[in-house]
């Protein structure tokens, strides 16, 4: 393990996380916020230096493989938490340091589960720097820093491999540095349209910029105790229609700059992605349309329904309802999309769209083998023969995700909530949802639990983030080693 | 630029990691798609699955915003596909591999008609480079400039040389020859010497000369300097074709003995090349190859399909002849094997096919105030050797060197002017026309104007 490139790396997080820290100062000056914005000062003033000595070149020496990509993203992802939760924890907004790190990771990972009942408290510098950690950790930090940073070789495709979702990382064009690019600029873009458009939609500007940032990035944290429910119709449409687009795989908004639509529209995955959506929006719709909202109607059930699933399946997690007062098979089947997640190379979290479906072919391989012993069947995607390292990875990470869902679950079990919450909890933070059921429900907060379990739901959600192997990878022995 | 690679193999990966390090954007197409995995995981560049001759494919790889591109798949004929239907699809640059010596005679008709703009032959720039060592014994490595005017010529400085412990300011009086020294390797480290720089034993010394005052030059240092007049040649592959090819046509002959174990392809190798002697036998074994008289011949080129088997078969012959040793090494990268058979030269057609090509893109894209002609790698990698046209610059021509302001760790060599060469010093000017020779050991300069300040 070479740690003077992990040094250097670390050196740009707290870079990057320093200078993002200066729109919720100034947003804090403005307010006049005295016991805010001098912490967010403190702290900038200490990080600044500091990054700008390990990013050094003297710190950059050695070589960089594949091991050290992974370690340093884990690392850099536990590091911004930390340093994110800093305002939090000493403007005394949020007393407790780790219910400060759980929020901060909450955000960074686009999870958007909140241990806070009344957020409006937190004021709105410390509102801005919390939705804005769903942004900037949507696309990942490593990501962003590949975008500026000129690197030689290939290796560093490891960071960029350790952070962005999917079971198969693929390059848009052939440098790294120039997909890094290429993807922020396809987020920035697509982020200020819909900052414009909700502002359009009447939300105040501060709000359209919060939410904005938590549609962009998945994440789910808003501003207003009430959630989502106070917005007009045509903001929350707007925020229904947005969720779903940052749960598309970027690759799709690449071919369409590329002009390439026939091949765009041809992404199996996403059509897959929008066959789930479809077929989840018309079954929920009738049942609570049944069930919960006769007097509102059809329109106002289709609406929420719509709201709700995008919500979840893109793993944003905001809400306009409480979906935990839907009958019985609603909630199961908001519970299943949770698992489902978003595509591959999106912002979003959840087990993904093309790993079930890479799953769901393997299954079908099976049976198809039993019945001819002898056939030669390869699985195929997106048109291509998809290599058995691929499978064997997608396989392999049902079984660590389950590993670690049951470790989480059995953890937190020991506090002694309901069966359902601890599930949900668990299945809500490890795939970055937000909201869960009963006791941590949409209109709940997590701030029930305990010191060991906030910890443990914490570490969920980064492992659910960077998608379990490069935090796992921290806690094996080996990857410690200076030599072999 | 944009650069297409077809073909991942030896030389397309040597390929992609140069033009890579150059700045190039990079994309691979191969069929098999786990060369181009593990390609993906080491160098910055893209892998695409497929056939490279297929428009299909070449557009999914990006044909339609690629400068160049480049065909090194095993065959000859799907290079030259790849290429015509590039071609066909947009004006751009195409290099292909073309090593059939069949071909030979035809390669500038097949040149012209299929539209390639450069052809590599990788066992024929080899042979080549045989030649010149060959020619001069005491070199580890000759570069040439100005079109053969000048050679730049590496060697290692025995003990036993006057220039030992000489500073480089007082060298002209003791040695009458216009020579320049350029570079000094010393335990691994680069050196561009000042008139101060004394010359120690076994340093790894670069030199830029006349080839005729390059002869005279090493026989006042007591270097050897006469031609080698037999040679034993290890396999009769391709290489050795071409080694026959420019034998056939060179003033100086060196008499061949090829050693090849396929009685075939000895057979042809023996029809096809009448000053060949033939050997079909194991060039391993010892006692064929002093019965053969090895103890007797000037050199010892192996250069069978094997690298082990050159590097073993050279460390026995070291030790049963005063035989230069030359052995083909394609694996692994020369640089990182030279220094430890410091008696062997080592040739790499993977290298020098390498070397050719970024000096063809760099070529394409220096600016019209310089041309460049031509590049060099020394001390693996670490330093270059280049040589400029100087066109009409007003920044540049006819300012005097003492009021240039060059980077450091650079050097103005040599400057040819017409027959002359002139070594610069503070007064003396580029002007128009001018060959400019330039040593750096910073790399990427594609034209006079990235060595000023």
């Amino acid at each position: 393990m070479n740690f003077w490139i992990i040094a250097y790396f670390m050196g740009w997080i707290i870079e990057v996380e320093a200078i993002s820290m200066l729109i919720p100062m100034f947003i804090s000056i403005a307010l006049h916020e005295s016991d805010v914005w001098p912490w967010f000062l403190i702290i900038i003033l200490v990080l600044a230096p500091l990054g700008f000595i390990l990013t050094r070149k003297r710190f950059r020496r050695g070589n960089f493989y594949v091991r050290e990509g992974y370690a340093a993203t884990g690392l850099g992802w536990i590091l911004l938490s930390a340093i994110g939760a800093l305002p939090f924890f000493l403007s005394g907004r949020i007393p407790n340091y780790v219910d400060a790190l759980f929020e901060t990771a909450s955000g960074f990972t686009t999870t958007g589960s909140s241990v806070l009942s009344d957020i409006e408290a937190l004021g709105k510098g410390l509102l801005f720097w919390r939705s804005f950690t769903h942004w900037l950790g949507g696309m990942g930090v490593l990501v962003l820093i590949l975008a500026i940073l000129p690197m030689n070789g290939g290796y560093h495709m490891q960071l960029m491999k350790a952070e962005s979702p999917g079971p198969s990382v693929s390059k848009l064009v052939p440098r790294v540095m120039d997909t890094a690019k290429t993807l922020y600029l396809i987020y920035i873009a697509l982020t200020v349209t819909m900052i414009l458009l909700y502002r359009i939609s009447g939300m105040p500007l501060f709000d359209a910029a919060c939410i904005g940032f938590g549609t962009a990035g998945t994440g789910g944290f808003g501003v207003r105790n009430s959630g989502m429910a106070d917005y007009s119709r045509a903001s929350q449409i707007l925020i229904t229609i947005f969720m779903y687009l940052f749960g598309v795989n970027f690759n799709f908004y690449y071919l369409l700059i590329r002009r390439k639509f026939r091949d765009a529209f041809k992404m199996e995955e996403v059509r897959v992605y929008v066959g789930i959506i479809l077929v989840n929006i018309i079954i929920v719709t009738l049942v609570i349309w049944r069930f919960n909202y006769r007097e509102e109607g059809l329109l106002y059930s289709l609406h929420h329904a719509a709201f709700t699933i995008g919500s979840l399946m893109s793993t944003t997690g905001f809400a306009t309802v409480d979906f935990d007062t839907w009958p019985e098979i609603g909630r199961l089947m908001m519970v299943l999309l949770m698992f489902t997640g978003a595509c591959a190379g999106s912002t979003g979290g959840g087990f993904k769209v093309s790993r079930l479906m890479l799953l769901f072919k393997e299954a079908r391989k099976e049976m198809h083998m039993l019945i001819h012993p002898q056939s030669v069947r390869p699985i195929k995607q997106e048109g291509k023969v998809v290599e058995h390292s691929v499978l064997r990875s997608a396989s392999n990470y049902l079984t660590i995700y389950l590993m670690v869902f049951i470790a989480a679950f059995v953890l937190i079990s020991i506090e002694g909530h309901d069966f359902i919450t601890n599930f949900t909890a668990v299945a809500a933070t490890l795939n970055n949802i937000g909201p869960g059921l009963s006791m941590v429900g949409a209109t709940q907060n997590f701030g029930f639990f305990s010191v060991g379990s906030k910890l443990v739901l914490t570490f969920c959600m980064l492992a659910g983030r960077l998608e379990l192997l490069p935090m796992l990878m921290l806690l094996y022995p080996k990857t410690w080693t200076k030599h072999y | 630029m944009n650069i297409i690679i077809i073909g991942c193999g030896k030389i397309g990966l040597a390929l992609a990691k140069d033009l890579n390090n150059e700045g190039h954007k990079v994309t691979l197409i191969d069929k098999n798609e786990s060369v181009l995995q593990k390609a993906a995981t080491s160098l910055d560049v893209l892998g695409v699955g497929g056939n490279g001759a297929m428009i299909g494919v070449l557009n999914e790889a990006g044909l339609d915003s690629c400068d160049i591109l480049i065909a090194v798949t095993g065959s000859d004929e799907v290079n030259m596909l790849c290429c015509l239907l590039a071609k066909r699809v947009r004006d751009i640059q195409t290099i292909a591999r073309i090593r059939n010596p069949e071909y030979e005679d035809e390669i500038h008709y097949l040149q012209e008609q299929i539209g390639i703009s450069m052809v590599i032959n990788p066992e024929r720039m080899v042979a080549h480079e045989i030649i010149r060592l060959l020619r001069f014994p005491s070199a580890t490595e000759i570069e040439s400039f100005g079109k053969g005017m000048v050679d730049m010529i590496h060697l290692r400085l025995p003990g036993n040389s006057p220039l030992c412990n000489t500073a480089l300011k007082d060298m002209s009086r003791t040695i009458p020859a216009p020579v320049l020294i350029s570079m000094i390797e010393r335990n691994n480290e680069v050196i561009i010497p000042s008139g101060s720089t004394k010359l120690l034993e076994n340093d790894e010394i670069s030199f830029i000369a006349r080839p005729s005052d390059a002869v005279r030059f090493c026989k006042i240092c007591k270097l050897e300097y006469a031609p080698a007049k037999n040679a034993f040649v290890i396999g009769g592959g391709r290489i050795a074709s071409y080694l026959g090819r420019y034998n056939k046509n060179s003033k100086t002959k060196c008499q061949f003995k090829v050693i090849e174990n396929n009685p075939e392809r000895a057979n042809t190798l023996a029809e096809n090349f009448d000053d060949f002697t033939v050997i079909c036998g194991d060039g391993a074994s010892k006692q064929l190859l002093i019965e053969e008289g090895v103890e007797h011949s000037d050199a010892f080129i192996s250069i069978t399909g094997f690298d082990e088997q050159n590097v073993m078969m050279g460390l026995m012959a070291h030790n049963l002849s005063d035989a230069r040793i030359i052995a083909k090494v394609n694996r692994v990268d020369p640089e990182d094997v030279e220094n430890v058979i410091p008696f062997a030269s080592i040739v790499s057609p993977k290298s020098v096919t390498a070397d050719s090509v970024v000096r063809y893109v760099r070529a394409l894209e220096s600016s019209k105030d310089s041309d460049f002609e031509s590049l060099y790698k020394l001390a693996g990698g670490r330093a270059e050797a280049m040589e400029f046209t100087v066109n009409n610059d007003p920044d540049i021509v006819n300012i005097p060197f003492s009021r240039l302001s060059l980077k450091p760790n650079v050097l103005v060599a040599a400057i040819i002017r017409g027959s002359r060469i002139i070594s610069p010093g503070g007064s003396d000017c580029m002007m128009e026309g001018d060959s400019v020779v330039v040593i750096s050991t910073q790399k990427g300069m594609n034209d006079l104007h990235d060595m000023m300040q």
